[in-house]
């Protein structure tokens, strides 16, 4: 199987499915990079956000499941309860321990482990949210020298989450959803 | 906090597991990394340490430190019906086949501090099983197995707790179970009168006998595909013909070399029943 070089992780809470809907429903379904997709979800509901995704954009959007090895062409939503983090190798491992920021999933939790592994090789996207999760993440992808966006808190259904991570790094990009759109259009090899 | 020696930080793991191993007896090489990371790094904040030697120092001269750090690096984060929909199939799919044998025994390997262990007692007594029924109650941390008998949980965890229960369809008030007592509360010491609690090493121990169910429950996320391997051969060495294994809701016998020999009873919950 092909593995991946580079990947995405992207975050939001209230205002977060919608924002990365907009973003990702224009990526092609052999787009290059896998993306991992954290939203704050309600606990111990299976609800279903993945049919949320599946009829409006081409990706493949499954759940993750433990130990799967990431690969492009899908997006890889982070399931109800369980923090997810990447191994060296590129395979998932979840993990139900303590709620990190009152949530589990934790957007923190992935883009810290994302950018253990990746480097500067992570783009992280933080979008609108009505937390402060992600931004120590965010913080830590772009220590390493990764890709750091946040969505313009001016769009965002919820400034809060944006307007956190822009207080805590002050080096972050600061886009609109059709300028992040653009961008990661712009990292696909065709 | 900053780590000193960032770096070095996954190599001086490596070092700390051997020694660990070596020291304490207490393999922990099979264990995902990157969760033990995590861990890791929470621990040395929480205890203010700044560098990899300077835990090296506290673990190894410190028998109870290491104990702390035991519990901290095993997850031990768990709660009374935990996805409410497993034990409603566990008492719809699973009990009334049970309860044709005379005598059941069951494992609840990495019992943590009994959350799951009283909420299967629970529906064990409400199937009208409880008393025929065997509960060996494991985990690798001694700490939490004096919790789990016990049976003292936080009040603050009830009305969450209570949600739970009655959507696994619990047919009593809740809290005829337990008894209140300044934030705690103590459940019924009977629902535990047939319960073995004692430690076992998922990662060194072996078998031990023969059960009708399994419970696993998110312990097999924190090990490596290997492990886990090891894990999925322990327990069907451990599992009578047609006996049942339940995972946690993200865990799959799927890439397991055992998978073959077992069916699903409940895709989505995660309960697999052995064919062969």
């Amino acid at each position: 199987m092909e593995t991946a070089t580079k990947v995405i992780v992207m975050g939001g809470s209230w205002g977060g499915i919608q924002a990365s809907v907009t973003i990702l429903k224009a990526l092609p379904a052999n787009y290059s990079i896998p993306i991992i997709l954290v939203l704050h979800r309600l606990r111990n509901h299976d609800g279903n956000l993945q049919d949320v995704f599946k009829h409006k954009i081409t990706l493949k959007v499954v759940e993750v499941e433990d130990k799967e090895m990431l690969a492009p062409g899908h997006v890889y939503l982070a399931p109800s309860n369980y923090h997810v983090l990447l191994e060296k190798d590129h395979s998932f491992s979840l993990d139900d321990s303590e709620l990190e920021n009152y949530s589990r999933p934790s957007i923190d939790v992935t883009f810290t482990s994302a950018a253990d592994v990746f480097a500067r090789n992570t783009v992280g996207v933080l979008l609108s949210g009505a937390s402060k999760d992600g931004s120590s993440g965010l913080k830590h992808i772009f220590e390493k020298q990764g890709t750091v966006i946040v969505q313009d808190p001016d769009e965002a259904e919820i400034e809060t989450m944006p307007l956190a991570a822009i207080e805590t790094i002050p080096g972050c990009t600061v886009m609109k959803l059709d300028q992040i759109q653009a961008f990661l259009l712009s990292l696909h090899d065709r | 906090m900053k780590l000193e020696n960032e770096a070095h930080f996954e190599q001086d793991v490596e070092e700390l597991i051997k020694e660990i191993h070596t020291q304490y007896g207490y393999d922990f090489s099979g264990y995902a990394r990157a969760s033990v990371y995590r861990r890791i790094k929470r621990f040395l904040s929480q205890k203010h340490l700044t560098s990899m030697e300077a835990l090296r120092k506290e673990l190894f001269s410190d028998s109870y430190f290491f104990e702390n750090f035991l519990q901290e690096i095993t997850v031990n984060v768990t709660e009374m019906f935990r996805d409410p929909s497993f034990f409603l199939s566990l008492r719809e799919n699973v009990l009334p086949i049970l309860s044709t044998y005379p005598f059941i025994k069951i494992w609840d390997a990495g019992c943590s501090s009994g959350e799951e262990l009283f909420s299967l007692a629970i529906l064990l007594k409400e199937e009208g099983l409880l008393d025929r029924t065997k509960i060996y109650a494991t985990d690798i941390n001694q700490k939490v197995l004096k919790q789990a008998k016990a049976g003292i949980f936080s009040a603050a965890n009830m009305p969450n707790y209570t949600a739970g229960y009655y959507a696994a369809g619990g047919k009593q008030e809740f809290s005829s179970y337990y008894s209140s007592n300044y934030g705690s509360v103590k459940f019924d010491s009977s629902l535990v009168k047939n319960v073995v609690i004692y430690p076992h090493n998922l990662a060194t121990d072996f078998s031990f006998n023969e059960f009708h169910l399994i419970l696993c429950r998110n312990v097999l996320i924190y090990f490596t595909r290997e492990l886990q391997e090891r894990v999925f051969k322990l327990f069907d060495e451990s599992m009578v013909g047609l006996g049942y294994l339940a995972l946690g809701k993200k865990e799959t016998l799927a890439m397991s070399g055992i998978s073959s020999d077992y069916n699903f009873v409940d895709k989505n919950n995660r309960i697999y029943r052995k064919i062969n």
